[in-house]
């Protein structure tokens, strides 16, 4: 059994501010970190590789610097790691992406499962999976919360939709999108970290993965940002003064005066 | 790849160095330079005011007859014989799009048993044709037969727009009808319009929330783009006469190789996040999970949700399926009270799209107040059951 699990390295997001004068974004102290939907992808690999025995290589389309996030995970017990970096990947949007991941699944060959985190929390678009799914024209299941053991070709997962849960079964070979219901991430070991550390790890391009660089990137993409702007202000909040049921008193008054439903 | 620099409109003021995320720009004596770590992400061309600065365009694709594509559709999301609101929201927005284009509004029903006054109902919401596709297949959702059949219609209708809810069918399914079709996607998108060139013009957060950013898909169509639930608002119209078109579509539209062996609907009122109109989130200044007795009680007052920041899903206070934020829900309810919640930037980002937020904490300087409607600077042990006794009074008095 081969698993092959995407991840995104995302800008850490819980650091970025806005500058309130300028409005534009302080990258002070903005740190790099694995994209935690992606760890937890990683982590059913890993859990799947525990129970049944499997091959897990980790993807990743970035910079050369996204091979630290490959080898952060490659330290969890990831087996093998490739790293997709070019320049003419630069300023892909969704479907771009998905194009040069789905060369990298091609070129990678024997692959039964496909993992992803359901989104990335800097874009939190969560298409990616399913448009590489579509791309290598393999069935998938998003919001995946559990994965039951492969068993003859075919895998149990159960999903959380908006209304409840779903058990759904899918031929391999296949892709999940999964969420934090599916398991924290492991610590990573010792001995895997120091496995990481010398693992060599690929570098492979457009003209590796055979993709015309007029359609990766930003000229591969299908849609284009015109314009980027700071986003409204909230209206001045209003401030509740006075004892504990003055308080509730104007907060009830408020609401009413909102038809907030329920009141 | 990067961004170019005008150097006849550049002053060299530096201030799109400052925006650059990547810290890719730098600037020298009399020039500035972009480098390789631009990732193209735009930021900068806005901050220029000089109009100095412009990025590469995006790819065309295989030609096609754009002109060729009308109307605007909007996929209503059917489930159990009801259709989901966020149709009619949908709806609400696609036809002022529709009438900006002078086109015709359409409405996309998938299911199985869809009564004609199911589909008519979407009238009154400004749709003037209804798609059916009515096949037992579809009595459960799959994202292959779903997406196989709403393909086959928008290369039979060719419809310049399709809008679709971003719930989890939507968020599941729709990225394989625009992968499949060839053509762009913006996911949640917050306003939707259209420019002088008739263009879809999709604005969305990015960076968490903490920018806007408005996209086009100026080569391909349709021109998709999803939104949220009660992002925007439902506005009822008189009904008017439509057509509901029952479409037949060939057997392989029903095919999957995914196949659903159950479906278990929520019994848990307040874990239905998504749908609540009101919802009370607990944090870690609730100090047990005992405590959070404190907040079902008051959000079955409201008949809403209840919520949790992460902190308090970590502690085991609740269960995950209730966390708001990046790696939980992000909800956008009428009224959202955050109760013992200080406001991480990744608690904010899930919910700082709601309509009244109230937050109720001992710290007037947690970061939560700075998205409050209204603010209630209280210990929440004694601010929560005088706000219930309030309620409850109101209630007795009319009772």
């Amino acid at each position: 059994m081969h698993i092959v699990v995407c991840i995104k390295q995302v800008p850490d997001t819980k650091n970025v501010r806005i500058d309130p004068d300028t409005h534009t974004l302080v990258r002070q102290g903005v740190e790099s970190i694995i994209n935690p939907f992606d760890l937890f992808a990683v982590e059913a690999a890993l859990k799947i590789k525990d129970q049944n025995g499997a091959r897990v290589t980790v993807i990743t389309m970035g910079p050369p610097q996204a091979s630290e996030a490959l080898r952060d995970t490659l330290g969890l017990g990831a087996d093998d790691a490739v790293l997709l970096s070019d320049r003419a990947f630069a300023g892909s949007d969704t479907w771009a992406t998905s194009t040069t991941l789905s060369a990298a699944l091609r070129k990678i060959g024997d692959v039964d499962i496909i993992l992803c985190g359901k989104q990335a929390v800097d874009g939190d678009t969560a298409q990616v999976g399913p448009e590489m799914a579509t791309l290598l024209d393999i069935p998938y299941a998003t919001f995946v919360k559990k994965i039951e053991m492969p068993q003859s070709g075919s895998l149990r997962v159960v999903r959380q939709t908006d209304e409840g849960t779903e058990v759904w079964k899918l031929h391999l070979p296949a892709l999940l999108t999964v969420i934090k219901e599916i398991g924290e991430p492991r610590v990573p070991s010792l001995r895997h970290k120091m496995r990481a550390k010398k693992a060599e790890i690929p570098v492979w391009g457009a003209a590796d993965l055979g993709l015309d660089p007029d359609h990766t990137g930003l000229c591969g993409s299908f849609t284009q940002v015109v314009r980027v702007f700071s986003p409204p202000r909230r209206t001045n909040r209003i401030q509740l003064e006075g004892t504990v049921e003055d308080q509730a008193e104007q907060l009830f008054q408020y609401l009413k005066n909102a038809r907030v439903p329920g009141l | 790849m990067k961004a170019t620099i005008d150097t006849k409109k550049c002053t060299v003021c530096g201030v799109c160095s400052d925006a650059c995320p990547m810290n890719a720009i730098s600037l020298s004596e009399n020039q500035i330079e972009i480098s390789d770590d631009c990732s193209l992400c735009g930021i900068c061309v806005d901050t220029c005011e000089f109009g100095a600065i412009s990025l590469p365009e995006v790819g065309k694709g295989p030609e096609e007859d754009l002109l060729s594509y009308r109307g605007v559709w909007v996929y209503a999301e059917w489930r159990e014989g009801k259709v989901h609101k966020v149709s009619h929201e949908l709806l609400s927005i696609g036809r002022v799009l529709a009438d900006k284009r002078g086109v015709e509004l359409g409405a996309v029903l998938l299911g199985s048993d869809i009564e004609d006054e199911t589909a008519r109902e979407l009238s009154s919401y400004g749709a003037e044709v209804i798609y059916v596709v009515d096949r037992p297949e579809l009595e459960h959702f799959t994202d292959e037969r779903y997406s196989k059949c709403i393909v086959e219609l928008v290369r039979r209708k060719r419809p310049e727009i399709l809008l679709a809810g971003a719930t989890s069918m939507g968020r599941s399914f729709i990225p394989r009808v625009a992968a499949s079709l060839r053509t762009g996607l913006t996911a949640d998108c917050t306003q939707l319009d259209i420019n002088d060139e008739g263009l879809l013009l999709q604005t969305r957060p990015a960076f968490g929330g903490n920018i806007m950013a408005t996209i086009i898909c100026p080569n391909r169509r349709p021109q998709m783009a999803t939104v949220r639930p009660k992002v925007m608002k439902p506005v009822k119209k008189q009904a008017r006469k439509a057509r509901i078109e029952r479409m037949e579509l060939p057997g392989q539209c029903f095919e999957a190789r995914a196949e659903v062996l159950e479906v278990i609907a929520e019994q848990d009122q307040t874990a239905k996040l998504t749908e609540a109109d009101v919802i009370i989130s607990g944090g870690r200044g609730l100090r047990n999970g005992q405590n959070f007795n404190l907040i079902e009680g008051l959000a079955t007052l409201f008949g809403g949700a209840v919520g949790a920041s992460r902190g308090a899903v970590e502690e085991g206070w609740m269960a995950p399926s209730h966390q708001v934020g990046q790696t939980g829900r992000t909800v956008a309810p009428t009224l959202y009270m955050a109760v013992g919640i200080s406001g991480a930037i990744q608690h904010l980002v899930g919910m700082q799209g709601s309509q009244v937020i109230v937050a109720v904490n001992k710290d007037p300087h947690a970061p939560i107040f700075d998205v409050a409607t209204y603010g209630v600077v209280a210990d929440l042990f004694e601010f929560i059951p005088a706000f219930v006794k309030r309620i409850k009074r109101e209630r007795g008095a009319e009772a």
